[in-house]
């Protein structure tokens, strides 16, 4: 086989019958939904279909707001933002709190409103099993003070599942709105907001086999949000800008997609996942972060002893393989990931980090021939190390 | 921000081919047995720096000859990403046929530059540079090691931004010749902190001994501190020519304006020092000379400005 992509978390390969439904709303059905003319509503049908299997598949209730809008990095950015203009208006202070593992369209928001506009973030700390616990929620929640709760559903980085069902709960007994990023849990594990009484949620397209540009944004009905875009009358004046009908209907299959397949994930992915851990365990001195039962069924953090995780992703991607590491060598700023940081395990760990994230497109030959590339990687990479 | 900025190109695309050969196939790799320097008759030394913890980490070893100090052959082993690996490779190739000084004289701009394809080109970009400092070190150390001494001994100076080889002592004569007052500016004239940027404050990639921001913080302050000093030194210790300034100073920038309001004037005649007082002198110009005041209020008025503003000891008298 030529290539295989173990990169899934980052993004994932469009569904091919998403790309075909995406098609005619290029160069046949290209009209402005706003248009008041026949090019503009022939669009209207299919966004509706669109918009249906997206409240259905997370449960949302009709009275509900799904705001579609570029990814969930903007949907993250808009919920804290308005909820700081909310504060603003009402001439109380801001208090937000969140974790130390969350995505950094979560974090370094956080940190801007913090330090431009002197806001209070209290970043709650995991659990040894990498986990947000409500004990640690209730030690901090202030009510009356605070004004939101921001935790993410599941981890990008290590699949962990926080237990967002309890602490959505204790947040909303106490009177303070809840937001959870659920990039990483939809089209993965079930995400109900019927179950869950979060105010805001927000998910991405790319994540679960749709296109990379597109995300939705929950709002649960009775709650206000503060546009981050101002300007025409798109979604009810909550996002203005021109709606991009074929990511719409692209992200519209996609979730519809990835609900039907949450048995397969679940069951057939899971197993495959563990196969890869199993062998990747059998190795010696490596460790998984994060008990199974707690993480996504397809996301693996692994650490070798004695590699540094670029230099494992460069031999990896050499034999084809795609993977990802939070190593701080990795990234442009050279800083360690806000996971491996809160999850202080071992100082080590932020560079010896390798996370591999299947989806359900992946194979078990794949998954053979990845075993064995780990294998070869593995012995050529010790061999050069000054500390293994 | 520059449009090729914007796409923000891989880190990977930005190594030479020359270190990505490097990386997956180094040529230097290995480790070298006390038997096998001694066949050589060479003595062995290994010197190892960095830390797992910091994510990179690097042994070298030398075979030095027991006669000429050349060093006939070096391996090293490395943990940390591929650019660290093609830079330990690289400087050990460096080091070969060199004697122990004149290794000592290799720099991670030396490392650097070996491994561009193109001269005009980075080897790495930015963030990387650092993979490259490792080298300098760890052949401080071996030297130190050979010649038993500390490697503190060996550097020349205190070492703040490694990737760029700028020194504490350069950083701080910068801030002060230009009156630097930001970090930014420290980087455009320096380049210290333009890399990995680990130097710039703590939480960056390294740890560090110094920090931009300290430093510029504890220059500032003393450069404050200096310029405070010299308004600080008391009147009584002055100069005559020093204190005529400093009373002439306050006459034309408080006094004179207010008389001239009125068309009046004044001129300082003497200035005398007679048991522990400094008698001013004076003379009335223009309207002042027929004012009623003149002796009284604006006498005192005088005097006071300059007992308040330049020193207690200061008399006035008008003649």
């Amino acid at each position: 086989m030529e290539r295989i992509y173990l990169d899934s978390n980052a993004t994932t390969v469009v569904d091919p019958l998403v790309k075909q439904a995406m098609d005619p709303f290029y160069c046949q059905m290209y009209g402005n939904p706003n248009s008041l003319h026949r090019f503009g509503t022939e669009t209207h049908p299919a966004m509706s279909i669109a918009l249906d299997r997206m409240y259905k598949a997370i449960d949302a209730d009709d009275e509900d707001d799904i705001i579609i809008n570029g990814c969930a990095t903007e949907g993250n950015n808009t919920v804290l933002k308005s909820v700081f203009m909310d504060t603003l208006a009402k001439g109380e202070p801001c208090h937000i709190i969140t974790s130390q593992i969350e995505h950094p369209s979560v974090l370094k928001t956080c940190q801007y409103l913090e330090k431009e506009h002197g806001i209070e973030v209290t970043y709650l700390p995991v659990n040894k099993d990498g986990l947000v616990t409500l004990d640690s929620l209730k030690a901090h929640l202030v009510p009356g003070k605070t004004s939101l709760v921001s935790i993410m559903w599941a981890n990008n980085e290590t699949g962990l599942i926080n237990p967002i069902k309890e602490l959505a709960e204790y947040t909303k007994q106490n009177g303070v709105l809840f937001h959870t990023d659920a990039v990483q849990a939809v089209g993965k594990i079930p995400v109900s907001l019927k179950e869950v009484p979060a105010d805001y949620l927000t998910f991405s397209a790319h994540k679960f086999h749709g296109p990379i540009g597109v995300g939705g944004m929950y709002i649960r009905h009775g709650n206000t949000i503060t546009p981050l875009l101002h300007g025409g009358e798109q979604m009810g004046h909550k996002r203005a800008g021109t709606v991009n009908v074929p990511f719409v209907v692209g992200m519209g299959l996609a979730i519809e997609l990835a609900s039907q397949h949450l048995d397969y994930i679940d069951s057939d992915v899971r197993r495959l996942r563990n196969k890869l851990e199993d062998a990747i365990l059998a190795l010696p001195d490596t460790i998984v972060i994060g008990d199974r039962k707690y993480r996504t069924p397809n996301t693996i953090l692994a650490s070798f002893k004695g590699i540094e995780g670029e230099a494992f992703l460069w031999d990896l991607n050499q034999n084809g393989i795609a993977a990802s590491t939070g190593s701080a060598c990795s990234s442009e700023e050279l800083e360690a990931d806000a996971t491996f940081q809160a999850m202080d395990m071992d100082n080590n760990l932020s560079h010896t980090g390798v996370r591999f994230s299947l989806s359900r497109f992946t194979t078990e030959e794949e998954i053979d021939v990845s075993i064995e590339v780990i294998n070869k990687t593995v012995q050529r990479l010790r061999a050069i190390s000054s500390t293994y | 921000m520059a449009k090729n900025d914007l796409l923000g190109g891989s880190l990977w695309d930005n190594y030479s081919n020359k270190v990505a050969d490097r990386m997956d196939h180094p040529k230097y790799l290995g480790e070298i047995s006390e038997k096998e320097a001694e066949s050589m008759n060479a003595r062995l030394v290994i010197a190892d720096w960095g830390a797992e913890s910091c994510g990179d980490a690097v042994r070298m070893y030398w075979a030095v000859d027991k006669d000429s100090e050349i060093i006939v052959k070096a391996t090293f082993k490395s943990f940390g990403c591929g650019t660290a690996i093609a830079s330990s490779d690289m400087m050990v190739e460096l080091c070969l046929g060199k004697t122990v000084d004149e290794a000592l004289q290799i720099t991670n701009i030396d490392v650097e530059a070996s491994l561009r394809d193109e001269p005009g080109i980075p080897a790495v970009p930015p963030q990387k540079m650092h993979c490259s400092v490792m080298a300098y070190d760890v052949i401080k150390q071996a030297a130190a090691i050979y010649k038993g001494v500390e490697k503190g001994i060996l550097d020349d100076d205190e070492m703040v931004c490694e990737c760029a080889r700028v020194t504490l002592k350069t950083i701080q004569e910068v801030i002060r010749i230009n009156d630097l007052t930001t970090v930014e500016e420290i980087t455009d004239y320096t380049k210290a902190g333009a890399f990995c940027k680990s130097c710039i404050k703590p939480g960056g990639h390294e740890q560090k001994k110094y920090y931009l921001v300290d430093i510029l913080k504890e220059t500032r302050a003393q450069m404050d501190m200096e310029k405070e000093q010299k308004k600080e030194i008391p009147f009584t210790t002055r100069t005559p020519f020093q204190k005529m300034r400093l009373i002439e100073n306050h006459f034309d920038g408080e006094i004179r304006p207010l008389l001239h309001k009125d068309g009046g004037d004044v001129e300082i005649l003497d200035i005398a020092e007679r048991d522990d007082l400094t008698y001013v002198s004076i003379s009335y110009k223009g309207a002042c000379m027929g004012c009623g005041s003149a002796l009284t209020g604006t006498l005192s008025f005088i005097e006071q400005g300059l007992r308040e503003n330049v020193d207690e000891s200061i008399r006035v008298s008008v003649s």
